[in-house]
């Protein structure tokens, strides 16, 4: 379960460019749901997956996972809870290294790490298992630099290479985002098999509405900052992408007359 | 050349290779540009002489001289890592806090070793004579260092250092203490460049204040003469490559100087060098441009 309250987020403090990412910011996820993110450019979603996973330390505010106090802990001391997928499929692996180091790599998430051999005879095969059920050929791949993979392939074992290890909590920022629409819907099919094989409490930011209501049993829509829409069970289900989208429009505009009060 | 220079030719660039396999790890593994080599390898030196003089056992003495590298590497990635110091910067804070620091260690500019014992004449067999015996001897040892690196880093402590030079973003991701695994590469990296210090004054007769002047440049030239020789990203080729880099350039190096038509002489080796180094940078990307050519 997470449980974030009442995050708050400032870049550049005190300066012409200040700006605040996360506005009180507080969000419950119980374990086991997978929950979708939409808003707008520049609504927080990023900075809040960061703020949850470490690599933004959040001004104020409390971050647990399973009620474990995380708020201050580094990235790497999450990671034992936290998996991740990013959305450039070049950040989330390690292009240097073959296919099974960066699977080897991530099947020691948040482990300790000795001096036995990463690599060993019956992990290459459960990888090589892994892999087959991509039905991509990456199983006779092995050893090649993950480098040499396309954009898809690479999200393709990143979200297995998430799922290697058991965590608390997936967080996925617009994993699709830079595929192109057949391989995008590809990863995404992927994705909702893995979370639901292996019952990840997951986290999904999406700028598609159609996705965002599609997948999951939760959607909640950020606006500066904050958490304007909570939707999940029957509400959920008689929603439309047009209907997220009038909702999208009238938060925006209710947001900005907020703001206009306040500055006047 | 005779088969003296060849011995001796051979004989420096084994003990430089020591040197190319530091700067591979730190420049290539990490990608961190250290430039602490100049200083952990007189560093090494100094210790392993002194230490000698004064009547230690020369054995111990080149342990402790590698592992005063790696503190050096280890004080460098601190200085990164924990004070936030650029890495470049940090490495040249580095290297000149080592010049102070080897003067006082020495107390004087040199340390001659003549006719004390060193690692190579206690172990020398009554059958060989010592110049072929040093170059063999150091066959071994960098054989068995070769060997020892690819084991590590194809364990999960290694691959952590690797992850962490190729996406730290990603290795920290996975749980990896980025900070950690800078520190261990850089003190591994400079532990070896100790030990090519301390086995370079064993074999030049002592150790001297200005042996590290350009020990970085020689240990990079090593490494891209290495890499254009052998491309290969594979660990284990990439370290031979290295080793061969550093022996082939050091063949150069005596070449050239021993040519009498060329007309080169000592003071002439940054030159050279620099001339080496050149080409091994741009001979690559001639080959891929032809390359390229011949597919269009
Ligand atoms: N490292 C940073 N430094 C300064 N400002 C930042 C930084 N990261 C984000 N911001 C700002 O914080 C705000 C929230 O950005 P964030 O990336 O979280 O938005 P987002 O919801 O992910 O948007 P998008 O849909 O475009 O990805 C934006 O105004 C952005 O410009
Ligand atoms: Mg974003």
């Amino acid at each position: 379960m997470l449980k974030a309250s009442e995050l708050r987020l400032t870049f550049n403090p005190g300066t012409p460019i200040e700006t605040q990412a996360l506005r009180g910011m507080s969000l419950e996820i119980p374990t086991g749901q997978f929950v979708t993110v939409i808003g707008s450019n520049g609504a927080g979603k990023s900075t809040f997956l960061n703020a949850v996973s470490g690599e933004q330390r959040v001004d104020s505010g409390k971050i647990e996972i399973d009620g474990i106090d995380m708020t201050r802990q580094p990235v790497w001391g999450r990671a034992r809870h936290v998996a991740r997928v990013f959305q450039d499929p070049l950040a989330g692996t390690c292009e240097d290294l073959t296919i099974e180091e960066n699977m080897a790599l991530a099947k020691m998430r948040g482990e300790r790490r000795g001096f036995s051999f990463a690599v060993k005879p019956a992990l290459r095969e459960e990888f090589r298992a892994q892999l087959s059920t991509l039905g991509l050929g990456l199983e006779n791949r092995l050893s090649d630099r993950i480098g040499l993979l396309s954009g898809g392939q690479r999200q393709a074992v990143s979200l297995l290479m998430a799922a290697l290890q058991p965590s608390r909590l997936l967080l996925l920022d617009e994993h699709t985002a830079a595929l192109d629409p057949r391989t995008a819907a590809f990863v995404l099919e992927l994705t909702v098999r893995i979370v639901a094989e292996h019952k990840l409490t997951t986290m999904m930011v999406t700028h598609s509405m159609r996705q965002a209501l599609d997948v999951g049993q939760r959607t909640v829509m950020l606006h500066q900052g904050r958490v304007v829409l909570d939707v999940s069970g029957k509400e959920r289900e008689g929603l439309d992408v047009h209907h997220l989208l009038d909702m999208f429009e009238k938060v925006r505009g209710e947001k900005i007359d907020d703001d206009a009060l306040l500055l006047g | 050349m005779s088969l003296y220079t060849l011995l001796g030719a051979l004989e420096i660039g084994l003990i430089f290779s020591l040197v190319a396999l530091g700067v591979y790890i730190s420049f290539r593994l990490l990608r961190f540009p250290d430039l602490t080599v100049d200083g952990s390898f007189p560093l090494g030196g100094a210790v392993a002489a002194t230490m000698i003089a004064a009547g230690h056992d020369p054995f111990t003495a080149t342990i402790a001289a590698t592992l005063a590298g790696a503190v050096a590497g280890l004080l460098t990635g601190w200085l990164n890592v924990s004070l936030k110091i650029m890495d470049l910067l940090a490495s040249i804070l580095m290297m000149i806090a080592l010049y102070s620091i080897n003067l006082r260690i020495m107390g004087k500019p040199n340390v001659p070793l003549i006719t004390e014992p060193t690692v190579f004449n206690l172990l020398q067999p009554e059958a060989l004579a010592d110049y072929v015996f040093r170059p063999l001897l150091l066959v071994l040892v960098v054989l068995a260092v070769k060997l020892a690196l690819d084991a590590y880093f194809s364990t999960q402590s290694g691959l952590a250092i690797r992850a962490t030079g190729s996406n730290a973003r990603m290795a920290r991701a996975q749980g990896v203490n980025t900070g950690m695994a800078i520190l261990a590469g850089m003190a591994l990296s400079n532990a070896l460049v100790g030990l090519a210090g301390a086995l370079f004054a064993q074999t030049q007769g002592g150790a001297d204040i200005s042996m590290g002047v350009g020990t970085i440049v020689i240990g990079l030239a090593a490494v891209i003469v290495g890499e254009s020789l052998l491309p290969s990203r594979k660990l284990y080729l990439a370290t031979i490559a290295v080793i061969l880099g550093a022996i082939v350039y050091r063949f150069f190096i005596a070449l050239a100087l021993n040519s009498d038509f060329i007309g080169l002489q000592a003071q002439d080796l940054n030159l050279v060098t620099a001339v080496l180094v050149t080409v091994a940078l741009v001979v690559p990307r001639l080959r891929a441009h032809w390359s390229g050519k011949k597919g269009a």
